[in-house]
């Protein structure tokens, strides 16, 4: 435990806390809830879980496929694997620091959501575990993404191709249930779609296809599947660039 | 002693090229042990197998008793490795790079702050503790990175390639180093294409090519191997006419390597029946000898003749890898 934290806290120290970031982890929920409400102010209460969920997506995956790229590419994750440290301690550390980014940007929109634009609030008990499992689920996906590539444009190219798709399908602007069944089918598949399902069903006036609990167990689900595959891609990397 | 790392028949390969070839040798505790070959022989691939990053296609290997494979946790926290790239993290502070490396390592809290200040005394970087890894000359970050290794204190030390790229002054201050670390029981494996570096550092030194483990030895033991055959350095006052020349090359107990105007080099199996033969000749001719000298066989000498490499490809460094960490 003592390495996975060790390493959380020197990547919030270098990277994560740094002032640029900070800013644009306030600036991007302002601008983004901002737009909308623009567009269509009675809807934005409608809205937020939506782009809750879409804040952690971001916030979650790219400084994390940055970070991690970054310190393959000049060699500084090679440190990490010298070290009497599992892949997987490695792996969870990476994880966390994109864990804890992607939170605190999901939970600063939801705060100026409300404190800005007067939406009401959801129930905590149920919005933190969502955002908080939400966005480790999300930053494992990255994980299993990027522990294969070594420059940061193909990090970002690849999440583009699962991020992209993902705010069209799975809920974030209109309803999985409205959608047509083919494109359901493949939103259940999508861990957004149990992101958005559960920030909306921590909002007294809305209701979820499913269960906030089934929503954490799935998302739980994925985040296991996820950190697996991270390790096996991680692995082979490793070996194949030896 | 006991020996510290232990390779049997360790295997490498990439696609059609096989990179270790069956390598099997022992490196004794206390030993400061080098591999030394051309670039592309095979070296680092070796040590990234010795150290956990690189998995073997074949063959077992151990570090302190302990099975790279099977146990690499365990090895790992008793190994310091300095790759030839250093990186150390650039964003953080010479001290903080240290204090995040002993915390990795495991090394108690309270010991982090006073071993990380002593390295850093050690590697004469005191004054430049608060200063970004990234903002450092070449050798003060090879400086770090070599502190950054021993944090932990580990028993066996891994350098590869350790003075590729950096200036006299601080590629001297280096072996000094790893000299002061050997005379303290760090068990020390280099890797390096520099001939005499290897000469100057070594215990024992393993001639590696194409993978293959071609002759081992201690430096003196290897130099011993062509020492059947010595040169010997002729001066004279004027240069030599051509029929002179025929003649001394007929002279059975030498034979004639090279000739440059007034000197000439030549190789000799009895250097004292040469001596006699040489002196005889030039006062046969009027010749006078303004300066002559023999030569032992240098490392350099024993690695072309054992290892049928011409030593200049030893000279070229390896290209630099694109990276940050210098």
């Amino acid at each position: 435990m003592s390495a996975i934290w060790a390493i959380v806290r020197k990547d919030l120290r270098a990277y994560y806390l740094k002032p640029p970031l900070i800013s644009w982890a306030i600036i991007m929920p302002i601008v983004l809830v901002l737009a909308f409400y623009l567009r269509h102010p009675e809807g934005i209460g409608d809205l937020l879980p939506g782009l809750v969920a879409m804040t952690v997506l971001f916030g979650a995956t790219s400084m994390e496929g940055i970070v991690f790229t970054f310190e393959k590419r000049i060699g500084a994750l090679e440190r990490l694997l010298l070290a009497p440290v599992s892949l997987r301690q490695v792996l969870m550390g990476k994880v966390l620091g994109g864990t804890l980014f992607g939170a605190a940007t999901g939970i600063a929109m939801l705060l100026i959501g409300m404190l800005g634009f007067g939406v009401s609030g959801p129930r905590w008990e149920i919005a933190l575990p969502v955002i908080v499992l939400s966005s480790f689920a999300l930053s494992c996906m990255a994980m299993a993404l990027v522990a294969g590539v070594r420059e940061v444009f193909e990090a970002m190219t690849l999440f583009n191709y699962f991020r992209f798709p993902m705010v069209f399908l799975c809920g974030v602007f209109v309803p999985v249930a409205a959608m047509a069944l083919p494109l359901r089918v493949v939103a259940y598949v999508l861990p957004l779609t149990y992101v958005v399902d559960g920030l909306g069903g921590a909002f007294p006036a809305r209701s979820g296809l499913f269960s906030p609990g089934l929503d954490l167990l799935i998302l739980g689900g994925y985040s296991a599947v996820f950190l697996l595959c991270a390790e096996l891609v991680l692995k082979r990397s490793v070996r194949r660039e030896g | 002693m006991g020996a510290a790392i232990v390779m049997e028949s360790l295997r490498k390969q990439y696609g059609d090229l096989v990179a270790v070839d069956g390598l099997s040798l022992e490196v004794e505790q206390g030993e400061v042990f080098g591999l030394l070959g051309p670039n592309g022989a095979g070296k680092t691939t070796t040590i990234r197998m010795l150290v956990g990053l690189t998995e073997p296609d074949g063959g077992r290997a151990a570090v302190n008793g302990f099975d790279v494979i099977r146990e690499p946790v365990k090895m790992k926290a008793g190994v310091g490795v300095v790759p030839e790239l250093s990186n150390l993290y650039p964003e953080l502070t010479c001290l903080d790079n240290l204090l995040y490396t002993a915390e990795l390592y495991g090394v108690p809290r309270r010991e982090r702050l006073a071993r990380s200040e002593a390295l850093l005394e050690q590697v004469g970087l005191t004054n430049r503790r608060d200063a970004g890894f990234g903002k450092l000359s070449r050798g003060m970050k090879r400086r770090l990175t070599i502190a950054a290794a021993l944090v932990h204190r580990p028993a066996v030390l891994f350098l590869d390639e350790p003075t590729t790229g950096l200036d006299v002054f601080s590629a001297r201050s280096l072996r000094g180093l790893v000299r002061e670390l050997n005379a303290g029981g760090t068990t020390i494996v280099l890797t390096t294409h520099l001939i005499a570096e290897a000469d100057e550092l070594c215990h024992r030194i393993g001639l590696l090519v194409k993978g293959r483990l071609l002759a081992l030895d201690s430096p003196a033991a290897l130099k011993s191997r062509v020492a059947a055959e010595q040169r010997l350095w002729v001066e004279l006052e004027s240069e030599p006419p051509a029929t002179a020349l025929e003649q001394l090359a007929a002279v059975p107990s030498l034979s004639l390597a090279e000739t440059a105007g007034n000197r000439l080099l030549l190789a000799a199996t009895d250097v004292h029946a040469a001596l006699r033969d040489v002196v005889a000749w030039s006062v046969n001719h009027g010749l006078r000898i303004r300066h002559l000298a023999t030569q032992p066989p240098t490392l350099e000498e024993a690695f072309v003749r054992l290892t049928g490499i011409d030593a200049d490809v030893m000279t070229v460094d390896k290209p630099q890898k694109p990276a940050g960490g210098g």
